[in-house]
């Protein structure tokens, strides 16, 4: 009941400053008072220290304003100061510091009495937990020079302490706190600067172990600042290594990276010897020694940041590959040596007999080192973990270091092809992507090969389809290799009909690659004889189609191919051409006039004419103000088309062809719906018409929308120009409701909101207000102090004249400019049995589909699912949904449910793709929320959404339960 | 002198028959009992008089410790509580203890039933010795006694193997057992935190070979199994019942699994079929794929391995089977080799090592033509692989662990001896620790420097640090106090208060010491100058000159005196406490040097 009260209170206190809100002055004193008076009472009610805190719980469950939290900081601090209860103490110390963050509230007044009770503190909690305020209080005042060097003060002061907690926030505070050198400070700030690294460093050998962590978190903490570490830190870092607790050396491994970053070529001596390596080097060697750590999460960490560390020189670089084996104190060769030579000695697939491994030559006992300090075998290691993260990890550095380095590409080859067969699914999918990243720079050979393409019978669909993405760019060495593979991609298709897709894709890429590699095998492919005719493949077989794929694509960069075709071998070529245009190449046909003398020619100058062709149109049509409406109209309508067949033929073009044709097609229609009799009579005459001018506005509207969203790579040039033609839309569509609606009060709103989104553009666009010379938001804004006072007649006027009058704007090409588009690939649609499930419980379908060039489809993608009754369901997957398979592309695979009453008879429902947009900005959350127990805000922030992709229908039947 | 002692019964500088004796700071344990495989005398089981020659062992011994289930490692269990007679705990983990009934139990049917042996453990005495074990979690700190304490860690090798580090006190020894630092395809790898034991006793069977990659050999064999198989071929993997054979199956399953395959998989039945059983129970043993992956389906749940039943050998078609024996010297594996041999589709794959003499040997060496019974010629036409598959630590493995586990010394066993020598070597020269390496029936012994925990009054501990700086962690700092041992506890306490609680009264103890100078002048003269002397010395200290002549640095007094018979010497009295002793002396070895000649 009490609780409630609080609340009622609590609320009228608000209403009190809502209505206030006018009175500026006043409203300090009414607000300050209330808030803090409030807890004020409550404090002093508490008998016990239990109930104190309980008020203090609930007090700091509400927001305070900014206003009134300096006279809530008095209070609280008042209260700390009679308080005896250290738990009590606790909470108001953690209270200040939140309100210490409350945006608008500068909390340097309150910073002397924080320091002031710190010094009399005596709990080690209450101490931590003040320190930690005025970290908070530091961050937030983190500009003010005479402060942060308080601070650090206060924070070395305690630094003696004998808690770990005190101690731990001290050099927190140090770290966030710590002043930077710079150039313009004074020679003492200097000082305290390097002062500072040196305290911190001091407590690297602190006897507790979270202190010492605390410490060099603090040390990254001012890395992360620009503070440039000094190099005497690496030695002190180096003794952690060892250090017994393993955050410890977490931390240590990472701090030992950044300075290795800082200095990489500065020079250390190693221990023992009177050698000197360079510091990234060194610092290499001994994170790679950390990869054998007995804790997983040093392991995890040190695997990730050696893929980072891409000066270390190539000579320790390639000792984390090598393992050099031994057995009976005799040296060993690998498997992968061996696979090596016998792939060099020409000899292939040999059954290995017992003792083929047998050891070789002695090894010398004294020069066996078993523990290298060094790099030596450190992925070797990592790649056999215990630990999937690990091997994730280290396959990660190895794809990183591989990037950088074509030689260790070549090295590290055999190792990844080996994580192919890891027993958890997701690391073998990392390896095939990595493998896939540095397949510039590496070719395969026939024995990697083979083992590469026996992941193809994997029963997971991704890595098959990760693996058909590598094949793609994969460079193989010989003829045999392209059968091999040919020969497992159709076994592949055999087993799994469902890739067949993927499996052309693969085979186009693999064919045009290789072309010279295909060649000998043509006839084989095909089965030709030099004397007989074979029979007629069945044209609708996807492996005959696989196969052709591959050597039509291969054939485009050979002339000599077509001579091995036979008849029927260009019928097929013929009809693939046609029907799987995306697949098959035009091809120049010795003999055969049909297609050789169109497109063949000179392919590549081809596409500067089609790029003049669009740049010519649009240009004609820019100078369209020029023109007469009715001629301006049909130009339109011509170059709409043109474009809209340009971006047919051109892929290349057709992101920006369709992104123009839309432009045109809303200023199309503008005009269209100005040239309407509408405005020459009287209003309450030409209600029917005005139906095509505000159907007009709306579709501008929505292909504004289109344009705004569903394109990747506009800028903010487009932008301004696409929200202009919108503010146009809206206008006309203000004009179509002044003229259609009797009376004014609705008018009023209306006119009121567009003058707001008038406002809204220019504050939004105001840095490219210069480029819309001459344009409708022009000569707006020009009238805008007469439209602000004017009647809503007279604005609707003004208006009209003016959308009338406003120049067509120049919409500026972007660079990289792609629609998004999407394809249901799964379901097919096709299926006459309906899916049958009994009602009112649910029938999950499955819905594979490809999203090519969108942006943060995680956010964006839904289903939506339209039943025949007109209901629609929208569907948002799940964010693990979506895969990346390549640039711009993404695919998704998800379950949507379905669920329905009891129908008569099977019906279809509609499943599409829509991409969700909104066009405000997030408003940043208070920290207050998230410290509080409120319920997490759902983002509702979807505006609308474009539907993008076609409908697929799907048959269901819902039938009554059974009783 | 406290010393650790080590006497290996079995396993010194030899494979099979694991025993360790370890007394250590007068406990007695025994790390594992295993039998030899190599012999079928009394030499199989480990020589227990040596223990003790009259007298029960149990007073003797203070607990029995098993690494894992293996018949080398437990295999006289049975003998030695049953028939030698041990009536004390008996420590293992929870697999081991059920495992290793069944195993022993097979062994005793081979010795008995099928050797016809007499005089050898029977099926009761093997239950009776189950009764007296104490099954122990993995880092579950196990008090044996007062002071005893075993601890468990995990050490992969098979299902619930575990290394045992073993404490009294400050000193304490780790037992690795048998372990394997490279994680498999059931099993994790060994781990050991960072002890810091008086003595590491590691196994060092693959002393001198560094392995390949793991991966390569599972590769290598799933693509001739998958090749085989497509070809219409029949492969036939011999394997022994536990470990390895799991590690295959999980191996061939997920294989199967993965690539969609329908050829049926078979395992012999009988023994397997319990340990499966268990396997299946003991996910927590296992590594971190079975463990995460349990809850969907327990790995061990084989979807495609199926029972094998004699007449499926004669099935047309392709198929996989398991069978045991692992070296194809009797029983099911050799009646399937003869069956299928004839065949070159056929293919059989040897997952391990084979024993000389037995027809896996043979085939593996190359031979084709084999003589069986009865002048039988069986032609091998069908292929042989080899592929090993160990679950031993190779000797980066063990360098590992030596270096994980940061020991005082080491200590090699189960392994052949010149092997042992080299990695014995390397310990020595890469980590710069002792490390032996006993035979059988040779002690070690390793003396230690136990710490000895010492509690200080809390009183005195404040005061000392009211007078210094804080302390630091790896400083040492002087103290002074009174060391009381009573009942088996070391105090260290302020001398007053130590004076109380022995009710004794404080003593003054001064010592004085005579200092002779030749001088001529007079005594105060004298007094002045040693004064004006110390005063400049000794800045630190508060040195004051009395106006009765005499000088005092601090509480020592310095008087001086005229020499009774000489008078061309001074006699220098310096006269301090005890507990000033330090100054005292350094003040006497001062004045004895003489004085600076001044001037005048």
């Amino acid at each position: 009941m009490a609780a409630h009260l609080k609340k009622r209170v609590y609320e009228e206190f608000t209403k009190v400053v809502q209505q206030q809100e006018e009175v500026a002055t006043k409203k300090l004193r009414l607000t300050k008072p209330s808030k803090s008076a409030a807890l004020h009472v409550d404090l002093c009610k508490a008998a016990c220290p239990a109930d104190a805190l309980q008020y203090l719980l609930q007090f700091a469950r509400k927001p305070v304003e900014a206003e009134s939290v300096e006279g809530v900081v008095r209070i609280l601090l008042e209260h700390y100061y009679k308080e005896t209860d250290p738990s009590v103490r606790l909470k108001i110390a953690s209270l200040l510091g939140l309100l210490s963050k409350t945006a608008g509230f500068s909390p340097d007044c309150i910073i002397d009495d924080a320091i002031n009770i710190l010094q009399n503190e005596k709990s080690h909690q209450v101490l931590a937990q003040l320190l930690d305020t005025l970290l908070a209080i530091g961050t937030k005042l983190a500009e003010n020079q005479a402060i942060q060097t308080r601070l650090v003060d206060v924070a070395c002061k305690h630094l003696t302490d004998t808690s770990h907690g005190v101690r731990n926030k001290c050099l927190q505070l140090l770290g966030n706190l710590g002043s930077l050198e710079k150039s313009v400070t004074k020679d003492t700030e200097g000082l305290t600067a390097r002062d500072v690294q040196k305290i911190i460093g001091d407590y690297f050998s602190d006897q507790d172990p979270r202190v010492r962590t605390a410490a060099i978190k603090a040390m990254l903490q001012l890395h992360e600042r620009g503070l440039k570490l000094h190099q005497t830190v690496y030695n002190q870092a180096c003794k952690l290594l060892s250090d017994d607790y393993e955050q410890v050396r977490s931390a240590a491994v990472q701090l030992i990276w950044v300075v290795s970053q800082l200095y990489p070529e500065s020079i250390v001596p190693i221990p023992s010897s009177n050698e000197e390596i360079r510091l990234v080097d060194d610092a290499f060697g001994k994170i790679c020694h950390m990869v054998s750590d007995g804790s997983w999460v040093v392991r995890v960490q040190a695997a990730k940041l050696l893929g980072s560390m891409e000066q270390v020189s190539s000579h320790f670089l390639e000792q984390t590959l090598d393992k050099k084996l031994m057995s009976d104190l005799r040296r060993k060769r690998t498997a992968h040596e061996r696979a090596k030579e016998l792939y060099s000695s020409g000899e292939f697939s040999s059954g290995r007999k017992w003792g083929d491994d047998a050891p070789k030559e002695e090894v010398d006992t004294g020069a066996v080192n078993l523990i290298e300090s060094g790099a030596c075998g450190a992925f070797v290691h990592g790649l056999e973990d215990e630990m999937y993260e690990v091997r994730i990890a280290a396959v990660e550095a190895l794809c990183m270091l591989a990037q950088s380095s074509p030689a260790f590409a070549e090295k590290c080859l055999d190792f990844l092809v080996d994580m192919f067969n890891d027993e958890i699914e997701e690391v073998r999918l990392q390896s095939i992507h990595t493998m896939r990243k540095i397949s510039n720079n590496i070719t395969l050979r026939e024995d990697q090969l083979d083992t590469v393409l026996a992941v193809l019978e994997d029963s997971s669909r991704d890595i098959r389809e990760a693996l058909h993405e590598l094949l793609c760019c994969t460079n193989v060495s010989t003829k045999e290799g392209i059968h091999l593979a040919l020969v497992e991609l159709l076994k592949n298709l055999t087993k799994y009909p469902t890739d067949r897709d993927s499996i052309w894709k693969c085979l186009k890429f693999l064919g045009s690659r290789h072309p010279t590699l295909v060649l000998p095998l043509v006839p084989e492919l095909l089965s030709t004889h030099p004397f007989f005719d074979t029979a007629e493949p069945d044209m609708d077989d996807p492996a005959y189609i696989a196969v052709l794929v591959l050597i039509f694509n291969a054939a485009k960069t050979c002339p000599t191919m077509p001579a091995l075709f036979s008849d029927h071998t260009f019928r097929h070529y013929a009809y693939l051409r046609d029907s799987l245009s995306h697949l098959v190449p035009a091809l120049r046909l010795p003999g055969r006039k049909l297609v050789s003398s169109a497109l063949s020619p000179n392919i590549a100058p081809h596409e500067d004419p089609s790029q003049q062709f669009l740049q010519q149109s649009l240009e004609r049509v820019y100078s369209l103000q020029h023109l007469d409406p009715q001629g301006a109209q049909e130009l339109l309508e011509f170059t709409i088309r043109d474009l809209q067949r340009l971006g047919e033929l051109q892929s290349e073009l057709a992101g920006v062809a369709d992104f123009s044709a839309t432009y045109l097609r809303c200023q199309l229609l503008l005009i269209k719906a100005l040239q309407e009799k509408l405005w020459n009579v009287a209003a309450p005459l030409y209600l029917k018409q005005s139906d095509l001018a505000s159907a007009a506005a709306k579709q501008i509207m929505e292909e504004t929308y289109k344009m705004e969203f569903m394109y990747s790579g506009v800028e903010n040039k487009q932008v301004v120009i696409i929200h202009h033609m919108r503010l146009q839309a809206k206008a006309l569509q203000l004009i179509v409701t002044a003229r259609t609606t009797r009376g004014v009060d609705p008018l009023f709103g209306m006119c009121e909101k567009f003058l707001q989104e008038v406002d809204f553009f220019q504050r939004c666009f105001i840095a490219d207000l210069p480029q819309l010379q001459d344009s409708f938001v022009d000569k707006l804004l020009d009238l805008m102090p007469r439209l602000m006072t004017s009647k809503p007649a007279e604005v609707v006027k003004i208006l009209q004249t003016m959308l009338r009058q406003s120049a067509f704007l120049h919409l500026p090409l972007p660079e990289q400019i792609h629609k998004a588009s999407a394809t249901i690939i799964e379901p097919a649609g096709e299926s006459d049995n309906p899916l049958r499930f009994t009602s009112g419980l649910v029938v999950a379908l499955d819905v594979d589909a490809t999203l090519e060039h969108v942006q943060d489809p995680q956010n964006t993608v839904k289903v939506q699912v339209l039943y025949p009754d007109g209901q629609a369901q929208m569907i948002h997957p799940k964010p693990a949904d979506f895969r990346n398979p390549g640039p711009g592309r993404h695919r998704l695979i998800t379950q949507v449910y379905l669920s329905h009453t009891a129908w008569t008879e099977p019906c279809q429902v509609e499943v599409r793709l829509l991409l969700a947009y909104s066009s405000t900005a997030r408003i940043p959350k208070s920290p207050w929320i998230e410290g509080g127990e409120g319920p997490p805000q759902v983002d509702t922030s979807i505006e609308g959404a474009i539907p993008f992709s076609k409908p697929v229908k799907v048959y269901i039947m819902p039938k009554p339960a059974r009783r | 002198m406290p010393e650790i002692r080590v006497t290996p019964l079995g396993a010194g500088q030899d494979v099979g028959r694991s025993c360790i004796l370890v007394s250590i700071a007068g406990k007695n344990v025994m790390l594992d009992c295993g039998m030899h495989m190599g012999f079928n005398d009394d030499r199989r089981f480990p020589d227990f008089s040596y223990i003790t020659q009259n007298g029960r062992l149990t007073d003797f011994l203070d607990c029995v410790i098993i690494s894992h289930f293996h018949l080398d490692h437990c295999g006289a269990l049975p003998y030695f509580s049953e028939m030698v007679g041990y009536d004390g705990p008996i420590y293992m983990t929870h697999p081991t203890q059920a495992i290793c009934p069944i195993l022993l139990e097979d062994y005793r049917k081979i010795a008995v039933d099928k050797k016809g042996e007499a005089n050898f453990f029977t099926s009761q005495m093997i239950k009776d010795c189950m009764k007296k074990v104490v099954a122990v979690h993995l880092h579950q700190t196990v008090q044996v006694d007062d002071e005893l304490e075993i601890k468990a860690y995990y050490a992969g090798h098979v299902l619930g193997a575990a290394m045992f580090q073993i404490k009294v006190g400050s000193e304490s020894v780790v037992y690795t057992g048998d372990y394997n630092m490279t994680p498999d395809r059931h099993l994790g790898a060994a781990w050991v935190d960072k002890c810091r034991p008086s003595l590491l006793i590691s196994e060092s069977t693959y002393a001198t070979t560094i392995r390949d990659s793991k991966r390569c050999r599972e590769r290598d064999f799933l693509k001739k199994v998958h090749e085989t198989v497509e070809r219409g071929g029949k492969v036939l993997i011999p394997v022994f019942a536990l470990g390895r054979a799991q590690e295959l199956c999980i191996l061939l399953e997920t294989f199967w699994e993965r690539m969609n395959l329908k050829v049926p998989i078979y395992f012999s039945t009988g023994l397997t079929e319990k340990a499966n059983h268990y396997y299946k129970l003991f996910i927590t043993w296992t590594n971190q794929k079975i463990r995460k992956t349990f809850v969907q389906r327990n790995m061990f749940e084989f979807k495609h391995i199926k029972a094998f039943d004699r007449a499926f050998a004669d099935n047309p078609g392709p198929m996989v089977v398991f069978a045991t024996p692992g070296m194809l010297h009797a029983g099911q594996s050799l009646q399937i080799f003869r069956k299928w041999a004839g065949n070159e589709k056929n293919m059989v794959i040897m997952p391990g090592y084979c024993v000389q003499g037995t027809v896996g040997h043979k085939i593996l060496s190359g031979q084709r033509k084999l003589e069986m019974e009865g002048r039988q010629v069986l032609e091998v036409k069908m292929q042989v692989e080899y592929m090993s598959f160990s679950a031993h630590a190779d000797a980066k493995g063990i360098m590992q662990l030596v270096g994980q586990a940061e020991p005082d010394s080491v200590l090699l066993v189960h392994g052949e001896a010149k092997k042992m020598e080299f990695l014995r070597q390397k310990i020595e020269q890469e980590f710069r620790v002792s490390c032996y390496m006993p035979a059988n029936g040779e002690t070690v012994t390793l003396p230690t420097s136990p710490s000895i925990p010492v509690g200080i009054s809390l009183g005195l501990l404040k005061r000392e640090m009211a007078q210094g700086l804080l302390p630091e962690a790896k400083k040492l700092r002087l103290l002074h106090g009174t060391l009381i041992m009573k009942d088996s506890s070391f105090r260290l306490v302020s001398s007053e208060q130590a004076l109380k609680e022995l009710g004794l009264a404080e003593h003054q103890l001064r010592f004085t010491c005579r200092v002779h100078l030749q001088d001529t002048r007079k005594e105060q003269e004298m007094a002045l100058r040693v004064y004006s002397h110390l005063k400049s010395t000794l800045q630190g200290h508060c040195v004051q000159h009395l106006p009765d002549g005499s000088v005092t640095v601090e509480s020592i007094l310095i008087q001086a005196a005229a020499h009774s018979e000489d008078p061309g010497t001074k006699v220098l009295l310096v006269s301090w406490t005890y507990q000033d002793e330090e100054l005292g002396s350094f003040l006497t070895a001062l004045l004895k040097k003489g004085l600076p000649q001044t001037p005048s």
